[in-house]
């Protein structure tokens, strides 16, 4: 009988994605499997999204976010999934070992699969290095719709600047009209709005103004916010900042063990199953890649859930003969960033682009391109890029991925 | 009344008001912000020194080494940290590796032995992430690193524990000696103590003005720019990285905390403010350029916070020090970055001018600082702490509530992250901000929340 503590498989992080994966892991037959959760909910982000469109491929139903999240926590628990709250993982050690930190002391379990599956989170100031004075009132949007949703709170502000045009800058509107604060400006550093038609439409009909090519240089105030500057100089009076979106994978465990990342996602680099560089440790959802929605990634995390257990069950193809994908011209990332060698070669690649673009996808060996196949597409959205037996000239350790305009 | 009035909860204030009260006097304590550690000893690179590089014989120097001594001495009652990391100065160029030798001779004549010069292949064996451009390097390994806010917050915890009295959010609006004793008007309402202890810092030529008339130093205030990297970085740096000293600054640093990050910094920005510690883009950018040349694999390093301290520089270099007998005043200003170090030691000093016997405390109480030392266990290492509140720093309800509560509660945000690092970390505050508004609910002024929803 293995020890009490060996798992078959333990999830790191009980949001869509490692419930998605525990669904399926159960499914199969798995037993000796839990999910790991630092908070006291399961539920991952939607818990803070008080708003729809949640579950509609999932549960045919549309939900809000925390609403959401109870019908994902309440899968789990009718699958009969142990989930651990207030399990705070602390380090990945090699093979499949978690050291843990946890209300009744410290712990360490080991499983022969782990699943990370943290997500993201966006960009706080000093990661977009905004300079000035360090006031009360700079929030991202997770933390305002933590206080609005989770617990009801008014945030510390009553007339910030949003900045960001993203999905989430929207939703941000959204969450602050709903609790009746009053933004005076949204600021964009770009020429365009990120998001795109017609949600993009969305500020002007709130009467909000939106001022393009405006990155913010400073933040003026304390120990309150009373205005920020603008790098082209100009003054805008404000009592709040909302930093919205450029979201990144929550990545610290990978970045703090021995795990590969990828610097171009900043998370870690897997192949077409969601192996990563240590064949115990798998990941998925947004912890692959920024960011995709809570459906996307409960569904990711279902397909790597059944990977995981391909492999627990002997399916897997050994680690070790693969190929590496690079992102090439026109190209931001490209998830996985392996793929094991097997025949037929069969994967669906994600990928963005750095720049809209009209034109070819090249998968390119060496100087011969194997695959071509038309985009029109930019940088804010998906592209997936379905590779069918694709045949490689003998030798080939490497792919690149490129645009061809 | 009061034996003694310390103005400024800095950590020389601090540091002082603990002496003072070890020695029996009746101590008061008074501080002009939200917070002990609200001015300039906010931001700094926490080093503990050696002296090695001080102005030979000075009273900088003898304060650095007696502080250094006595801060080795103590801590262990405290729990203080310590992290022996040791320093480096590395030169970059044929001039800086030309003035090693007399930097090695000055540490020498400080009394700082253990001093030894590296060339470069000795450097890059001990530090392979270094930059290869690197010429050669003088090995200090008596420089390490502790917690600059726990130190001094343990120091006014047993300062309190002797009875000492704090007043924070308390401005000095007048001080007046009337023969015998001072008569200090504040913002909290009057106080009268024999002796007028000046430890005020960034404003201590105002201070000086108000109790004398006239002051012998002014105030040039100094900002630091920091940048700090992610704890991931922190692997690629053990030791502090110094530069070869400049005539007016230590120089930028580029070295890892206590915490588990690796900081660069300080700029050294001349100012009119004594309050503004705004960080501006081209600076930062400048630091991380900075520090990317030093190190190149921090290129893929996130950064984590930015932030800004003030030193109270003045128009001359070294410590500006007044002793006024027969007006029972002593002034401990133009402190600067090497304040950490010298604090107990300035505060023996101080002690020293002060003469008037009481009757020494013989077992005095220990407060325990917060355990915030990355390689040290953390509160999260015992079990009860309810839950983890900030996940990036890993600090535990426990904590917030310790910090909550007590002699010296926090007051502010400030207060609060220094207690505990709460929001500190690579998130900012992304996923707790919320939950401690909550649990800070009424405590806090100015709250984390908007008090009426609208």
């Amino acid at each position: 009988m293995p020890p009490e503590d060996l798992h078959d498989a333990l999830i790191i992080g009980a949001g869509p994605a490692g419930i998605g994966a525990a669904l399926a892991l159960k499914s199969r037959g798995i037993r000796a499997i839990a999910l790991l959760e630092r908070e006291t909910e399961p539920g991952g982000t939607p818990r803070h999204c008080g708003h729809p469109p949640f579950g509609v491929r999932e549960f045919h139903r549309l939900l809000t976010g925390p609403a959401y999240a109870k019908r994902l926590a309440r899968a789990a628990f009718e699958a009969n999934i142990t989930l651990l709250p207030r399990h705070s993982v602390l380090s990945l050690q090699p093979g499949g070992t978690l050291t843990i930190a946890t209300p009744a002391g410290p712990r360490t379990l080991s499983a022969r699969r782990v699943l990370i599956a943290t997500g993201a989170r966006e960009a706080p100031r000093a990661a977009r290095l905004i300079g000035g004075e360090r006031p009360l009132g700079v929030l991202n949007t997770g933390a305002l719709q933590a206080y609005c949703y989770l617990e009801h709170k008014a945030p510390p502000f009553t007339r910030p600047v949003v900045v960001g045009t993203e999905l989430v800058s929207l939703s941000a509107l959204l969450t602050l009209r709903r609790h009746g604060i009053h933004p005076v400006a949204m600021l964009e550093s770009g020429p365009a709005p990120v998001a795109r038609w017609p949600f993009s439409l969305f500020p002007r009909l709130l009467g909000l103004p939106v001022r393009f090519n405006a990155p913010l240089a400073s933040i003026n105030g304390f120990p309150r916010v009373t205005s920020v500057t603008l790098q082209n100089g100009s003054e805008l009076a404000c009592d709040g900042v909302l930093l919205t979106g450029r979201f990144a994978p929550e990545s610290t465990l990978a970045r703090m063990s021995h795990l590969a990342l990828d610097p171009a996602t900043t998370g870690p680099a897997i192949d077409q199953y969601g192996r990563t560089s240590d064949p115990a440790y798998f990941a998925a959802g947004n912890q692959l890649r920024a960011i995709e929605t809570a459906g996307w990634c409960f569904f990711e995390g279902q397909r790597i859930g059944h990977h995981m257990a391909d492999d627990l069950q002997g399916g897997l193809p050994a680690p070790g003969d693969e190929l590496s994908l690079t992102p090439g011209e026109g190209i931001a990332y490209v998830v996985p960033q392996r793929l094991a060698r097997v025949s037929p070669l069969r994967a669906t690649l994600q990928l963005r682009l750095t720049e809209p673009a009209l034109g070819q996808l090249h998968v390119r060996a060496g100087s011969s391109v194997l695959l071509r196949r038309p985009v029109i597409s930019a940088p804010e959205r998906r592209v997936l890029l379905e590779l069918d037996d694709l045949r490689l000239p003998p030798g080939t350790q490497h792919l690149t991925i490129e645009v061809a305009q | 009344m009061f034996d003694i009035a310390v103005v400024g909860a800095g950590v020389v204030g601090c540091a002082v008001a603990r002496r003072l009260a070890l020695m029996g006097a009746r101590v008061v304590l008074l501080e002009q912000g939200p917070d002990i550690l609200s001015g300039a000893s906010k931001g700094n690179s926490a080093i503990l020194h050696t002296g090695f590089d001080a102005p030979a014989a000075s009273l900088e120097l003898a304060c650095m080494q007696a502080g250094r001594a006595e801060y080795l001495e103590i801590r262990e009652h405290f729990g203080l940290p310590l992290l022996e990391t040791g320093a480096i100065v590395a030169a970059w160029s044929d001039d800086e590796q030309a003035k090693l030798p007399a930097i090695a001779a000055q540490a020498n004549a400080n009394g700082v032995t253990d001093v030894a010069l590296l060339d470069r292949a000795a450097l890059l064996a001990r530090v392979p992430t270094l930059s290869p451009h690197v010429k050669a390097g003088l090995l200090v390994p008596g420089e390490h690193l502790i917690d600059p806010w726990s130190a001094p917050l343990a120091y006014v915890l047993q300062a309190q524990a002797l009875g000492a009295t704090v007043h924070r959010r308390t401005q000095v609006t007048a001080a007046r000696f009337d023969g015998a004793a001072w008569q200090l008007e504040t913002t909290t309402g009057p106080f009268r103590a024999t002796t007028l202890i000046n430890a005020a810092g960034l404003f201590g030529d105002h201070l000086e003005t108000l109790a004398l008339g006239e002051t012998s130093f002014t105030i040039h205030p100094r900002k630091g720019q920091f940048v700090v990297f992610d704890k991931a970085a922190a692997k690629l740096l053990s030791t502090i990285l110094l530069p070869v000293p400049l005539e007016r600054t230590k120089g930028i640093v580029l070295t890892p905390t206590i915490f588990g990050n690796l900081l660069v910094g300080p700029t050294a920005d001349e100012q009119d403010s004594r309050t503004n510690a705004g960080t501006d883009q081209a600076s930062l950018q400048a630091l991380i350029a900075r520090a990317h040349a030093l190190i190149p694999a921090l290129a893929h390093m996130p950064v984590t916070a930015l932030y800004a301290g003030i030193r109270p520089a003045t128009e001359r270099k070294e410590y500006r020090l007044r002793h006024e007998p027969a007006r029972h005043y002593i002034g401990l200003n133009g402190i600067r970055s090497t304040g950490l170090t010298a604090a107990l030691g300035l505060a023996q000093h101080a002690a020293s001018l002060y003469q008037t016997p009481h009757t020494p405390i013989a077992a005095p109480p220990w407060p325990q600082a917060p355990k915030l030392a990355e390689h040290l266990p953390r509160d999260h290492h015992q079990p009860g702490y309810g839950e983890i509140i900030c996940h990036c720093e890993l600090v535990t309800q426990r904590e917030i509530e310790a910090a909550l509560t007590g002699p010296l509660p926090a007051t502010d945000l400030g207060g609060l992250k220094r207690r505990t690092r709460a929001t500190m970390g690579r998130c900012q505050g992304f996923y707790c901000l919320a939950h401690l508004a909550a649990l800070t609910a009424g405590r806090l002024d100015p709250p984390l929340e908007t008090p009426h929803a609208p």
